[in-house]
């Protein structure tokens, strides 16, 4: 989860990632964010995401993406 | 025919084709009757309230409701000043400033930040208006007195001294525009399009005008759905979208994420594109995936009326050959001008001139910068002939086509939007606690970085700049030095910071 916080506080150094969970809803990633967010976790976390799961319920909030990263890395 | 007048479009379509949907959300639709009816009825109650040959803010979403605004706008006479519903306060304060409007139509979405504005002008809920009854003397007497050379819109375009640039454009380029395009390109009445850029810009003309001259329709996509790929692939399936004219970062988050093979768009023909440079692999996968549609890459500055050149994609480039930006649309002729102000010679790189009726009328209430970018074409000393000087290099390759280079200053393309480093620059130093400030273009990474000296945190400066700029213009990062590293001329080091913030790899 640091990790994953790290990369989210690269893009936007004045969020407070661990509180907020309305990442999309509120504006705060826009469309490149989300490319270099999946290109990052594509790095760091050797787990790739696939199309399907690139939508806003996924990344509203880094607990969100945190368990999609888990579930991809069981499958 | 031959028109003197962009609403001759929609008065030519309207009865043609009256309930066919000219543009849409996707939520709700507005048929060319109806467009032609309310844009009718904005004119009138413009006309009554005596606003004639002045601004008209546009304070509204991207929704069909705003393009009856602006054509309701210039039945009045009048031309539309479109802001970003998101623009930030600063910026829109310093818009107001420049034109200096008496009227703004706002919509319900944007009621609160229309109340925040300073009560010096009248404001006007679209709703309130879109009924009014039509004064058909009025709008004739309007139509009599309007000339082809009269202003429709001023688009504003970011200023090296901090102080956004609006670009005033008449009706005769507009309609050049049009015309040129549409033949170019090939568009007509069985086109779909689905719009991707803001309407406070030229772009969304792409979409606005051939719609209007064809009976075609557009479709204003829901900005989210650029976060999510496949959810846009199948926004772009429900609507039969067979038309797209993108900023090259929104055709390659779909490519690049998966989703031209889980969801692939099925009705695109014509995929246009420009703005920023094509990752080349990213390209290539569009080619695959689309064999037979045709491709365009469209350049061009917004004081030439968006768009001068376009490069139809049809051969294959070899390895490491930049996508050109091909020649001029008909009516339109490009100059490659040297430091001695002649032509250059075949094969060199020159500035790039502009000439032809898509030279727009110059920045609005702002006569130095117009005479800096708008001049007399340097090869013509017999007669006066203002042609757009655009900063920007190019070359001719050995196919002929021109091939664009570089900027000539600071100015760059960031995510498909015009950015001037400058700007940035001076946004920043009106933070109190911010001494020295200098932006660089990381174009490796596609990151705008921001070297500074002073007490500011990185933090602090954010949650500054966020209300002073559009999102799009701030910096990835903002790094704290001792000092500013200077030149041996005592300037700011641009070239050494830029090639220490491409060492940082942000």
């Amino acid at each position: 989860m640091d990790k994953l916080i790290e990369i989210l506080s690269d893009l936007h150094p004045d969020i407070d990632f661990e509180s907020e969970d309305g990442l999309v809803d509120n504006g705060i990633l826009d469309s490149l964010d989300i490319v270099t967010l999946i290109t990052e976790i594509n790095d760091k976390f050797d787990v790739s995401i696939p199309a399907e799961e690139i939508i806003p319920e996924n990344f509203n909030s880094v607990q969100a993406l945190f368990a999609l990263i888990e579930k991809l890395d069981e499958e | 025919m031959y028109y003197t007048n962009i609403l001759e479009y929609l008065e030519a379509t309207a009865p043609r084709c009256p309930d066919k949907t000219a543009f849409s959300d996707g939520v709700d639709y507005m048929s060319f009757s109806e467009l032609y009816a309310s844009s009718r009825a904005i004119g009138s109650f413009l006309c009554e309230r005596g606003y004639y040959r002045e601004p008209v803010v546009v304070l509204m979403n991207k929704h069909p409701s705003a393009i009856a605004t602006f054509l309701g706008s210039i039945y009045a006479g009048c031309f539309y000043v479109c802001l970003d519903a998101e623009m930030p306060e600063r910026r829109a304060q310093l818009i107001f400033e420049s034109i200096k409007p008496r009227v703004v139509i706002y919509d319900k979405k944007n009621r609160h930040r229309a109340e925040k504005l300073p009560d010096s002008f009248e404001k006007v809920l679209y709703d309130d208006i879109v009924n009014y009854p039509e004064n058909t003397h009025a709008l004739a007497g309007v139509r009599a007195r309007q000339l082809d050379t009269d202003p429709i819109y001023i688009v504003f375009t970011s200023g090296s001294t901090g102080i956004p640039k609006g670009v005033a454009a008449c009706h005769r380029s507009v309609i050049d525009y049009t015309e040129t395009l549409c033949e170019a390109v090939g568009f007509d009445e069985n086109t779909v399009f689905a719009n991707q850029t803001p309407l406070y810009f030229d772009a969304p003309l792409k979409e606005i005008m051939p719609t209007l001259k064809f009976g075609a329709t557009a479709y204003f996509v829901p900005k989210q759905l650029f976060m999510f790929p496949v959810k846009l692939c199948e926004y772009l399936n429900e609507h039969r979208i067979n038309t797209v004219c993108w900023v090259v970062s929104a055709l390659v988050m779909i490519s690049s994420l998966g989703a031209l093979e889980k969801t692939p768009p099925k009705y695109l023909t014509k995929i246009c594109f420009g703005s920023e440079v094509f990752p080349l692999a990213q390209y290539k996968k569009w080619r695959e995936a689309y064999p037979n549609a045709e491709f365009f890459n469209l350049y061009g500055p917004t004081e030439a009326t968006g768009m001068s050149c376009y490069w139809r994609a049809d051969r294959e480039l070899s390895d490491g050959e930049p996508i050109p930006v091909g020649r001029p649309f008909r009516n339109t002729e490009i100059l490659l001008i040297g430091e001695d102000k002649k032509q250059v010679a075949d094969g060199e790189v020159g500035e790039i001139y502009i000439r032809g009726t898509c030279v727009t009328l110059g920045y609005f209430r702002n006569k130095e910068k117009t005479d800096e970018a708008f001049v007399q074409n340097p090869l013509n000393d017999a007669y006066p002939e203002l042609v757009y000087k655009t900063g920007d290099l190019g070359r001719y390759n050995s196919h002929g086509e021109l091939v664009f280079v570089s900027r000539k200053d600071s100015q760059i393309k960031h995510m498909g939007h015009r950015i001037e480093l400058g700007e940035i620059e001076a946004a920043s130093l009106t933070c109190e606690d911010i001494r020295q400030s200098c932006c660089v273009y990381d174009d490796e990474n596609k990151k705008i970085v921001m070297f500074y000296t002073g007490e500011a945190e990185e933090t602090e400066i954010f949650k500054y700049m966020r209300g002073l700029l559009p999102k799009y213009m701030l910096p990835a990062r903002c790094i704290k030095l001792p000092q500013m590293p200077l030149t041996p001329n005592g300037k700011l080091d641009r070239k050494g910071m830029r090639e220490e913030a491409k060492a940082l790899n942000i």
